[in-house]
């Protein structure tokens, strides 16, 4: 296949902050500023930063959740925002999401399979006994039984809930996975079953997957590519080895080095290691040596090649 | 526990007042209007008149009978209407936001700010006194506590995940506030609506009271106490059971209410396997 299956290319959000007088200034809040990010074909893209950084809101705006200010987001080299969008229901086919809070994201007062039968016949994909014969085999395929489907949310645990979620995400046969932190509401064994159906699904049904996390371990558990969002900007990107073996950037450093590894301190290794060769002139945007100042326009940067699949944010 | 006792008496007391009102013709023992036997009037409760007689030598006990009528209707289609108002604007405020919701939301407040009883006074003037126009006064003034709370329901909804995911699923606006937002509000749509018929019948009672609802002679409980009113000393009764019949509906379409809300409570709902 020739070119990425999505492109995401100058992505913009920014957000009105109301005003606390009526002739107040205007304000916004710049949630993702610039953001750049292409998915291949059957890889894993993760994207990683702190809360607040806007990595939830990139996901969203994937979904259609919520409309960009500048930027746009292609799809085999199709717009999916701007005046060419394509409607909700065919945007449908090609993304889907899976959310973060497993209790929040299914109807307390919709049964599981009139919840997923639903999407079927919205699609005019199957009806009847048809459709109840898919979603017992959704459901097989997520772990769960095809007698679930006559139970209420409220009669499954976060796990099991999760796994609905990803039954219902897979419904109508998207392309594409937008995980929103899948696990991080999960007991840490039950975080492991589910990455790993994850992971299995992703094999066998040939998908493609954005996973929003702040979970290092589950990242370079499954990721093929990271980008590390700072601010609302990506300040490091590349492939998921070169990432974790050599990061760069000075937020990325520290964002590693907070993960607790067991084997450092045995050997007493240095958590990170040192950092590639840089030219001496480089400075890293954001510098994070001293306090950012709100009130400075921020300087222009780029992202900086700095090795095969791996880039890095200066300043110019 | 607690769910059945609710449940059962609030059912028990509005099928008192439902059987009431639609059996008035045949449980009352004399025409409520023109059966007037001035000779006996201001009788205590006796064999012949269960509930006594008023100062026009009316039996208490059929008018009141009759007057559920009145009340009934007027509680359950007032409500009905505000009930249906307050949800559709309050759903579609809250689910579009936007020049919608600030029409809905200043509209709310302006509602909220008259006094719905003073409101319903002004469109009872312009209609004219009668049932009709007791319908549409009382439907027209008492949704925006209804509407209020569909509104914040639905803001809170919106934002959690099986509606992002409806909307995500290419579901259309219109089927996402109906299966996903609709079902989700009716408990508590469902609590305002009893409270309401409470309240109508009690509006209804005041309304009637001023003289401009219920016309006499045609019974309502609010024009039995207005009668009553002077007579309060030597006829009690005349005031005592209209008064608790307004009682006995109020209390048992609350009670209704509560139970029906425990009961649409999926996780009061437990599987027999």
């Amino acid at each position: 296949m020739s070119g990425p299956l999505l492109e995401v290319r100058d992505l913009h959000v920014h957000f009105p902050i109301s005003r606390s007088f009526p002739f107040a200034p205007k304000r916004t809040l710049k949630a993702v500023q610039g953001v750049s990010l292409t998915l291949n074909q059957g890889e894993c893209l993760s994207i990683v930063g702190e809360s607040g950084c806007g990595k939830s809101t990139t996901a969203l705006t994937i979904m259609g959740l919520q409309e960009p200010t500048s930027g746009e987001i292609l799809f085999k080299g199709k717009p999916l925002t701007g005046p060419n969008a394509p409607a909700r229901k065919d945007r449908a086919r090609i993304a889907q999401m899976v959310f973060q809070d497993p209790y929040a994201s299914l109807n307390p007062r919709q049964t599981i399979g009139r919840m997923l039968s639903s999407q079927l016949a919205l699609h005019g994909i199957a009806s009847g006994s048809d459709a109840n014969h898919r979603v017992a085999e959704m459901l097989t395929r997520v772990g769960l039984t095809p007698d679930h489907a006559n139970r209420f949310p409220h009669e499954f645990s976060g796990g099991q809930r999760q796994r609905i979620g990803i039954a219902r995400a897979l419904m109508l046969d998207p392309k594409i996975l937008v995980l929103d932190e899948p696990v991080s509401a999960l007991d840490v064994s039950i975080q492991a079953q589910v990455i790993n159906l994850l992971m299995d699904l992703q094999e066998t049904l040939k998908l493609s997957y954005i996973m929003i996390s702040h979970d290092l371990s589950v990242v370079e558990h499954v990721s093929d590519r990271v980008a590390v969002m700072y601010f609302g900007r990506v300040v490091e990107e590349g492939h998921w080895h070169s990432i974790f073996s050599r990061p760069t950037h000075p937020y990325t450093r520290r964002l590693i080095g907070s993960v607790p590894d067991p084997d450092a301190v045995l050997t007493g290794a240095r958590p990170v290691p040192d950092a590639e060769h840089l030219p001496s002139d480089a400075i890293f945007f954001p510098d994070l040596s001293h306090p950012a100042d709100p009130h400075v326009e921020d300087a222009p940067s780029h992202l900086v090649p700095i090795g095969p699949d791996h880039r890095v944010r200066l300043a110019k | 526990m607690r769910l059945r006792f609710n449940l059962v008496l609030g059912l028990t007391l509005a099928l008192l007042v439902i059987v009431c009102a639609l059996g008035a013709g045949w449980i009352a023992p004399y025409d409520p209007v023109l059966h007037a036997d001035l000779m006996n009037s201001e009788m205590p409760p006796s064999w012949e008149h269960p509930m006594g007689t008023d100062g026009q030598g009316r039996d208490v006990f059929s008018r009141v009978l009759y007057g559920a009528q009145v009340s009934l209707t007027v509680g359950l289609v007032s409500q009905l209407i505000n009930s249906f108002i307050g949800t559709a604007l309050g759903v579609s405020a809250g689910y579009f936001g936007g020049w919608w919701d600030d029409l809905v939301n200043g509209l709310t407040n302006v509602m909220l700010a008259i006094p719905s009883l003073v409101f319903a006074l002004a469109i009872m003037a312009v209609l004219g006194p009668g049932l009709p126009s007791l319908l549409i006064a009382l439907g027209l003034t008492n949704w925006s506590w209804t509407c209020r709370i569909a509104r914040s329901s639905t803001l809170s909804l919106k934002n959690q995940g099986f509606v992002q995911a409806a909307v995500s699923a290419g579901f259309g606006d219109f089927n996402i506030m109906r299966t996903q937002i609709l079902p989700n509000i009716l408990g508590p749509v469902l609590v305002m609506a009893t409270l309401g018929i409470g309240s109508a019948v009690l509006a209804e009672a005041a309304l009637s009271f001023l003289g401009v609802g219920i016309r006499p002679p045609q019974p309502s409980w609010g024009n039995m106490l207005t009668d009553a009113r002077e007579l309060l000393r030597a006829a009690p009764w005349a005031a005592i059971y209209p008064g608790l019949a307004i009682f006995i509906t109020v209390l048992g379409f609350n009670l209704l209410g509560d139970g029906m809300r425990d009961l649409l409570d999926p996780h009061m709902r437990t599987r027999k396997v």
